[in-house]
């Protein structure tokens, strides 16, 4: 139990103790239920998103549609790297548990390369489209399909940066209890992020064909 | 809230993912990873399958997608319905509820008002 725990853990936790007289909950609760209310608030932002790119999937302008544009094996190999990067970020996360430091950077590097294969797809992908033409710039359709794909995969940009800075405290302040908890943070926000790619892999390339 | 009598100890209440309160463990993960591995392939071979009726595909399609992501909140965030995850299942369900209401409101309003909106022959016509 960490410093801040047993300051505002109360020292008995009486169970014939009304609820409501039990003191606040310890940090780690309330740090990872405000963590989930903002995972939640961002997946209601890729609502948005995807409902956007449903209203306006057909829309393609006389321009190339998705049946002609996506790869599937591309996408299989994308969605195997996220699907395994979330498997190794487990894997850190019980590394974490049990404080080793050497487990800690194994899975935070497995997970860190396999993070930024999907990134580099998905970028040689974009590349491509703009490459023949089909930039976002060409048709509602691909507007919102640059808009979706692309915030997802600047959200994974981002957890790599934080996955990296998240080591560097590691190496430097050890597993202190504040340190854990951005880690807890962290290992919640991957997860969340393959949530969203499965929605964007069924709806956007698999359902290309059915708008 | 819990029976006083069980005796929950320190904790009457869940972070959502970690394994620091003894849930799911490696066993966890690698469940949800094989679920998940299935599903996958699941989706991936009904989108192609020549063997399956074609209307039924887009249904086929979201039942896997929502099954799959019903996988990862259980095995890799360790949501559950128990007494001391209250909290995090109920915010769950509310953005669950949010999500539905943009996305589904959203289709049907735009659908409508496509299918309502004069053609812009039409419209041409009348202006002279």
């Amino acid at each position: 139990m960490s410093v801040v725990d047993t300051l505002t853990t109360p020292v008995e936790r009486r169970t014939d103790i009304p609820l409501s007289e039990r003191g606040p909950a310890p940090v780690e609760i309330v740090v990872g239920f405000g963590f989930w209310l903002f995972l939640l608030s961002d997946i209601v932002i890729f609502s948005a998103l995807f409902a956007t790119y449903a209203v306006l999937a057909g829309r393609t302008a006389g321009g190339p549609d998705g049946l002609h544009l996506f790869n599937r094996t591309h996408v299989l190999i994308e969605t195997a790297c996220l699907l395994f990067s979330s498997f190794t970020c487990g894997l850190l996360a019980l590394a974490i548990e049990r404080r080793s430091a050497a487990a800690t950077y194994l899975w935070a590097a497995v997970t860190f390369v396999l993070g930024l294969a999907f990134v580099g797809l998905e970028l040689s992908e974009f590349l491509r489209m703009s490459a023949e033409g089909a930039g976002p710039t060409r048709s509602a359709f691909l507007s919102a399909f640059f808009t979706l794909v692309g915030t997802h995969g600047l959200h994974v940009t981002l957890g790599l940066c934080w996955l990296a800075v998240m080591m560097a405290q590691v190496a430097t302040l050890g597993f202190r209890p504040v340190v854990v908890r951005r880690l807890l943070c962290f290992t919640l926000f991957w997860h969340a992020l393959d949530i969203v790619w499965i929605g964007i892999f069924t709806i956007v390339y698999l359902g290309a064909g059915y708008v | 809230m819990s029976d006083p009598r069980q005796g929950h100890g320190e904790t009457h209440d869940h972070a959502p993912g970690g394994a620091q309160t003894g849930r799911g463990g490696i066993r966890a993960y690698l469940a949800g990873l094989g679920f998940a591995i299935v599903l996958t392939l699941a989706s991936f071979w009904v989108a192609d399958a020549q063997s399956v009726w074609r209307p039924a595909v887009p249904v086929l399609l979201a039942a896997l997608a929502i099954g799959q992501m019903g996988v990862h909140v259980v095995f890799f965030f360790h949501i559950s319905s128990g007494p001391d995850d209250t909290n995090n299942f109920l915010a769950l369900a509310f953005g669950i509820f949010v999500v539905g209401l943009i996305i589904f409101g959203s289709m049907l309003i735009m659908t409508n008002l496509n299918a309502n909106m004069t053609p812009m022959e039409h419209m041409v016509q009348t202006r002279h």
